[in-house]
């Protein structure tokens, strides 16, 4: 596994972000190093899609402050913040893709609106990241509503990837995933991240995702995270939570069945 | 704008062609870096090797790996041997992977030809048109036998739907239909008493607003304006429920969608446009007695008198008994087009638009029918 580099892409202080009377997220802090995998875990409800959604920009926080590339995103003007857009890439869990587009169309959206390039090479491209991803050519002018579970997710992450982002944030990519299309999943991500040296923040609930792919695991409970660390330090905690998380009836099997692929 | 670098050199060393790539190969450049490795491509001297020295290369992602992909895939499918060397050890990944892929050649956009392009269109028009027909006659039938269903197992009968419909398409509706209505019956008063003040035959304009209102204007007012708050808003639910599977979740579950989405829909218009059709009528009469008044100087009980006059309940009766099927009309529509709603967002967009159209243009086609209609049986 290439070593993660010490430089931190994403790092988040005291984030306190709430609704109406409650607040979610209790003063969270994390730091996401350059070129790792990190893996979060929580209860459902524990906050895991509000810290993304409030990382990307898309809920306000009440307090604390949030730096990605080295830059607090409070204080970025509208068009770096735009530029700092276009350094990341987002895979929605339901895929996100445009409904009325067809596939080739939804990873040259972002390439079209951001880049000045010919017709001829938007399309090769579209069709490298395609393959990227494990799909065929064919799937190029199918609607989004024609596609599979598992086509649509890759689809998706086609397009996340069109710009060549430097971190790709995935929310429960292996969900609703049958386990031989997961692994392979969880082989491209890893594959990815080798080759194009993404960083990854994936919200997941995927034991077998959190043992084969993630450098890291945080783990979320209170509006804070209880736990930040590797596979193997996350089986010896001792928080109760964890411990029945990791030890539960379905991570057991997995124990049983041998470690680490 | 600024001399565009150069991001890639070529040079001829015998039979050996040398290109250098140098300056950031990523996509932000694409634009300046495609030109030029075009350019080297359709000269493309005849050599036996061709080098690509990518040592000076300082950025790299997947597009600028793509276009020197293209320059050596240009030489190699020509027999020629070619090699990208001195590429930055920690890209090499991500050139291997781009190599793999686009082996197979992009299907060619198809050519366009505009006569043949033109019939074709018009010949799905009219398949479509055929189908849009078809549709809805097997609706009606789906329908028939739902409601035969209801009939003979009243219980199945779901009221409390019915009301809830019944409150948001005529209840609330109510202010806007007569703020509508008001103003038409002024209109048409002002008008009327406008012109016919040139003939001195202003006291006639109460016979038309009367007439008018009552016969035609009341209940087509309405139905346009249903049709587009409440038509649309049918086809939006049933359209975006079909998107969710939630159609399809009803039926696993042993019920029947047009039992209990489209009948209660259905039940609610059909009841609904009476009795907008009336109020809006009322509010007609009203605007159209407040102009008369104000601006063509007739007392209200003079008004009222000429009215008396003017109208008879057959009037009245030939506006009302058309707008029950008015609704059903509008109701049916709204509902087919929401129930062929399929994947996309667009699609939804697209048969909310024909939903209203379709229902706006049947609604006056139905009124020039029962006019030929009352007109036989001397209404």
């Amino acid at each position: 596994m290439a070593a993660a580099s010490s430089e931190n892409v994403i790092s988040v202080r005291d984030l306190v972000v709430g609704f109406g009377e409650t607040d979610v997220l209790k003063g969270l802090n994390l730091d996401i190093k350059r070129g790792e995998i990190m893996g979060f875990v929580g209860a459902s409800g524990s906050g895991k899609s509000v810290l993304t959604r409030t990382i990307l920009g898309l809920l306000p926080k009440r307090k604390g402050s949030i730096t990605v590339f080295g830059k607090n995103v409070d204080d970025l003007e509208e068009d770096e913040r735009q530029a700092t857009e276009r350094r990341w890439g987002v895979l929605f869990q339901g895929g996100a893709l445009f409904s009325s587009l067809t596939v080739r169309q939804n990873i040259q959206f972002p390439l079209k609106e951001n880049l000045h390039l010919s017709q001829r090479l938007m399309d090769e491209i579209a069709l490298a990241k395609l393959e990227m991803v494990g799909l065929s050519a064919e799937v190029c002018d199918k609607l989004p509503a024609e596609l599979s579970g598992g086509m649509t997710k890759r689809a998706a992450l086609a397009r996340s990837l069109a710009l060549d982002p430097e971190i790709v944030f995935l929310d429960e990519p292996t969900s609703g995933l049958d386990p031989i299309g997961a692994g392979e999943f969880d082989d491209l991500i890893h594959a990815l991240k080798e080759t194009l040296g993404l960083t990854v923040f994936m919200v997941t609930h995927d034991l077998d995702s959190l043992h084969s792919v993630c450098d890291r695991i945080a783990a979320l409970a209170d509006g804070k995270i209880i736990a930040v660390g590797t596979i193997e330090s996350m089986l010896e905690a001792k928080h109760p939570w964890l411990r029945s998380y990791f030890h539960g009836k379905r991570a057991r099997g997995r124990l049983n069945g041998g470690g680490k692929k | 704008m600024g001399v565009v670098p150069v991001y890639l050199h070529s040079q001829l060393e015998g039979r050996t062609l040398i290109l250098s790539a140098k300056g950031p190969w990523t996509s932000a450049y694409a634009s300046e870096i495609e030109p030029q490795v075009d350019a080297v491509l359709k000269k493309r001297p005849r050599v036996e090797r061709v080098e690509i020295d990518a040592g000076e290369v300082e950025r790299f992602d997947t597009v600028g790996a793509w276009l020197m992909e293209r320059l050596r895939r240009a030489w190699e499918t020509g027999g020629a041997k070619a090699a990208i060397v001195g590429l930055n050890p920690r890209y090499q990944v991500l050139l291997d992977e781009v190599s793999a892929s686009n082996k197979e050649r992009l299907r060619r956009r198809r050519r366009e030809r505009p006569l043949a392009d033109t019939l074709e269109y018009i010949g799905w028009g009219v398949a479509d048109a055929w189908a849009d027909f078809v549709a809805i006659v097997r609706f009606v039938g789906v329908v028939t036998i739902a409601v035969g269903r209801v009939i003979m197992n009243p219980l199945r009968f779901r009221l409390t739907s019915v009301i809830h419909n019944l409150d948001r398409v005529g209840f609330r509706a109510v202010p806007i239909i007569v703020l509508i209505e008001f103003l038409i019956g002024a209109i048409l008063a002002q008008q009327g008493i406008f012109h016919f003040r040139k003939f001195g035959a202003e006291t006639y304009v109460v016979d038309m607003v009367g007439i008018l209102t009552l016969r035609e204007l009341g209940v087509l007012i309405v139905s346009i304006m249903i049709a587009g708050r409440s038509g649309s808003a049918y086809t939006a639910e049933l359209g975006s429920m079909k998107m969710r599977e939630e159609i399809d979740a009803l039926r696993v579950m042993g019920f029947d969608p047009i039992e209990i989405l489209i009948i209660p829909r259905l039940t609610a218009l059909i009841i609904a446009l009476p009795l907008l059709t009336f109020i809006g009528s009322m509010a007609a009469l009203f605007g159209g007695g407040v102009v008369t008044w104000l601006y063509g100087g007739m007392p209200p009980e003079v008004f009222l008198d000429r009215l008396r006059e003017a109208i008879s309940p057959e009037t009245f009766q030939v506006g009302l008994i058309k707008a029950p099927f008015m609704g059903a009309v509008i109701g049916l529509i709204a509902c087919v087009e929401g129930l062929r709603v399929e994947g996309s967002a667009e699609s939804l967009g697209e048969h909310t638009t024909a939903s209203v159209v379709k229902a706006i243009f049947l609604v006056i086609v139905m009124d020039g029918l029962f006019a030929m209609f009352f007109a036989g049986i001397n209404m």
